[in-house]
């Protein structure tokens, strides 16, 4: 009894946190679009049979007639897997210096990290704003520095997106790359090189297959809201990027066309739900490791 | 039969494969090892004995290559081996937390060092199969480190760090994990595994039961200086100091003042009431000098009635009996308020025995018994 409770209640948190919103998405996909409040027929109010009745496929027929769709999908999966692998090549650095660092500096280094949080993440792409434009920050200080004449278009291309995404996600690269350096035994890397290694091949052979679980857990936690990111793109993307964020909110608030809205929405679902599956799987298989 | 006793350090011409040259090492303000000069020579099991805190494992990571020495040098087979990085030394350590690669097989973590010297598929295959024989882990060569027990965790430490055939094998208390009874029989193997290889160990302990046990020699340290460089039976017999006579066993110290009364032989004025205790030295004292007696427990005898041979003999009452099973130790308090420590083996049955609490005892030693210290 006492367990049955103890599982229902995470069951019903998803049921009405997940499950609940997921099928009035999937519902509204199904549905026409209309001229009504709420934009879309049929409702419940046309009585149940007949809501079943004019349910159908075709706002997913339609996400496949037009190729601005899959090129959506396609572009912001490259995005999102780029500025993954832009976010490990600096975070892994930062984590790893975290934990060899001295005990006394590490809660300051940590509070470095999750410092950015306390301020709203609106605020802090504008900022970006602010740096990367042309009049910018970083410009003005290239140009002063000699290093450019004329000032570099960074704002509203791809490459500012990478920055805001490297930079917006940054912290849940490191933290779970710094849990796993942390546990590591200090003496394995000396074992590695009292046995002939360089300290680069010690890093290579010992250092990243023992913090693999965090790179795939951090991976996973950026690339995941990546994918599907809104509001990065639009402030510091120009029109030439192209992310199914971006399409999906123009398809719900320029076009008020909720029901192909929903189809895009449930479709970057089901993309989703593989990386998902597989980071669950790593999850699992390292806490099996650890009993 | 002629044996040779192996003894190099006694051998004038007899070169050493480890020098410490007036090797000192600081961390910031701290001096972890003082000015210490020691030679090892070639195939012995050598053993830094110490409280926690007296530089024997920073005198281990200098040898490995992870600590840099501050002022003096380091040489291994006549090369200084300051400049040369801890990859390159022809050293291996065996870890105190083992060190195992929680990644790897116990077959490739043993293999992991050959695999960075080059070697052929065949050559590798052929020294792990080696050395998983010598520690006698064929069966377990495919386990992860976390699927073996301790015992095996740490000889499959021992055969990693022997795999290379390193010229010096450092030991990092190697035994500290394991419990008392596998400990005592992993100090045997260890010894056999020392003497098949001819492999010169260095071992770490604050374990002197450990030291004595496995060692050729035994270096007794405290902060940063060595106190005493000698053959686990002189540190015991021959203590040089009370500190080394103290660290090792079990010991009692009467301090006086000696005066000369015969060839090699002193009288120690200790306590008032008590005549003066007769003892044999080789080191000389003059008239009224302070000294130490060190006398071992198992050196005096008990008794219920007074001796008649002693030298040394006095009256006493048994304060206390520390049962060890195969020996019983009485604490015997002397009338000025001493307290005298006197061991004897359990040869009888226990309710054979005569003397118990409170009882009137006398104890007894010769002159040669005890060691006089100066210090």
């Amino acid at each position: 009894m006492k367990r049955a409770t103890l599982i229902l209640v995470p069951y019903l948190w998803l049921l009405v946190l997940f499950l609940a919103p997921f099928l009035i998405v999937l519902k509204i996909s199904l549905s026409d679009a209309a001229l009504a409040i709420p934009p879309y027929t049929p409702t419940l109010k046309d009585g149940i049979g007949a809501l079943i009745a004019e349910l159908d496929f075709e706002n997913f027929i339609f996400l496949t007639e037009d190729d601005l769709y899959w090129k959506a999908y396609l572009s912001s999966l490259r995005i999102a897997v780029i500025s993954t692998l832009l976010t490990l090549l600096v975070g892994y650095p930062i984590a790893y210096g975290m934990a060899r660092a001295p005990d006394e500096w590490r809660a300051t280094l940590m509070m470095l990290v999750i410092l950015p949080f306390w301020t709203s993440f609106l605020i802090r792409v504008y900022a970006w704003m602010g740096i990367l434009s042309n009049e910018g920050l970083l410009n003005q200080l290239l140009i002063w520095l000699g290093l450019i004449n004329d000032p570099l278009t960074i704002l509203n291309t791809n490459t500012a997106v990478y920055i805001g995404i490297v930079y917006t996600y940054l912290p849940f690269m490191i933290l779970p790359i710094y849990a796993a350096l942390d546990r590591l035994d200090s003496s394995l890397d000396e074992a590695a090189q009292d046995l002939g290694c360089t300290r680069m091949q010690a890093f290579w052979l010992v250092t990243i297959p023992l913090s693999r679980n965090g790179i795939v857990a951090g991976s996973f936690l950026v690339f995941i809201p990546a994918l599907g990111e809104f509001v990065i793109p639009s402030l510091l993307g120009g029109s030439g990027t192209l992310m199914i964020g971006k399409v999906l909110w123009e398809e719900f608030f320029n076009n008020r066309d909720w029901p192909v809205a929903s189809a895009v929405a449930v479709i970057l679902l089901l993309i989703l739900v593989i990386p998902i599956v597989l980071f669950q799987r790593n999850q699992q298989k390292q806490q099996e490791a650890e009993q | 039969m002629n044996q040779t006793v192996f003894a190099p350090w006694d051998d004038p011409n007899a070169t050493p494969l480890i020098r410490f040259q007036n090797v000192t090492k600081r961390f910031g303000e701290f001096t972890a090892i003082d000015d210490l000069t020691l030679d090892i020579y070639a195939q012995e099991f050598f053993a830094l004995l110490g409280p926690s805190g007296c530089g024997k494992t920073t005198m281990m990571r200098m040898l490995a290559g992870f600590e840099t020495v501050t002022e003096g040098r380091i040489e291994l087979a006549g090369q200084d081996i300051g400049p040369v990085p801890p990859n390159e030394r022809a050293v291996n350590m065996m870890f105190q937390s083992y060190a195992l690669f929680p990644h790897l097989s116990v077959w490739e973590n043993i293999a992991f060092g050959l695999r960075r010297d080059r070697k052929t598929k065949g050559e590798i295959t052929a020294r792990v199969e080696e050395m998983l024989k010598l520690v006698r882990l064929e069966k377990f060569a495919q386990r992860k480190p976390h699927q073996i027990s301790g015992g095996q965790r740490q000889r499959v430490a021992l055969a990693r760090s022997l795999a290379k055939a390193p010229k010096l094998l450092l030991l990092d208390e190697p035994l500290g994990a394991l419990d008392k009874k596998l400990r005592q029989d992993t100090q045997f193997e260890l010894m056999d595994i020392q003497e098949t290889t001819g492999t010169t160990f260095v071992i770490v302990t604050h374990d002197q039961e450990e030291a004595m046990t496995v060692a050729s020699r035994v270096a007794v340290m405290d902060e940063g200086r060595i106190m005493q460089v000698a053959t686990p039976a002189a540190i015991y017999e021959y203590p040089n100091s009370v500190y080394v006579a103290d660290f090792i066993g079990d010991v009692n110290i009467i301090e006086g003042r000696a005066s000369p009364s015969g060839d090699e032989e002193y009288k120690l004025d200790w306590t008032e009431g008590q005549a003066p205790v007769l003892a044999k030295s080789q080191a000389t004292f003059s008239e009224g000098q302070e000294a130490h007696l060190a006398i071992r427990p198992e050196k005096i005898r008990i008794s219920t009635e007074k001796p008649d041979d002693a030298v040394n003999a006095m009256q006493g009452k048994v304060l206390d009996i520390a049962y060890l099973g195969n020996l019983s130790t009485y604490h015997v308090e002397l009338p000025g308020g001493q307290v005298i420590k006197a061991q004897t083996a359990n040869t009888r049955r226990i309710a054979r025995r005569d003397i118990t609490w409170e009882d009137p005892v006398w104890i007894s030693w010769s002159a040669t018994a005890g060691v006089m210290l100066d210090q």
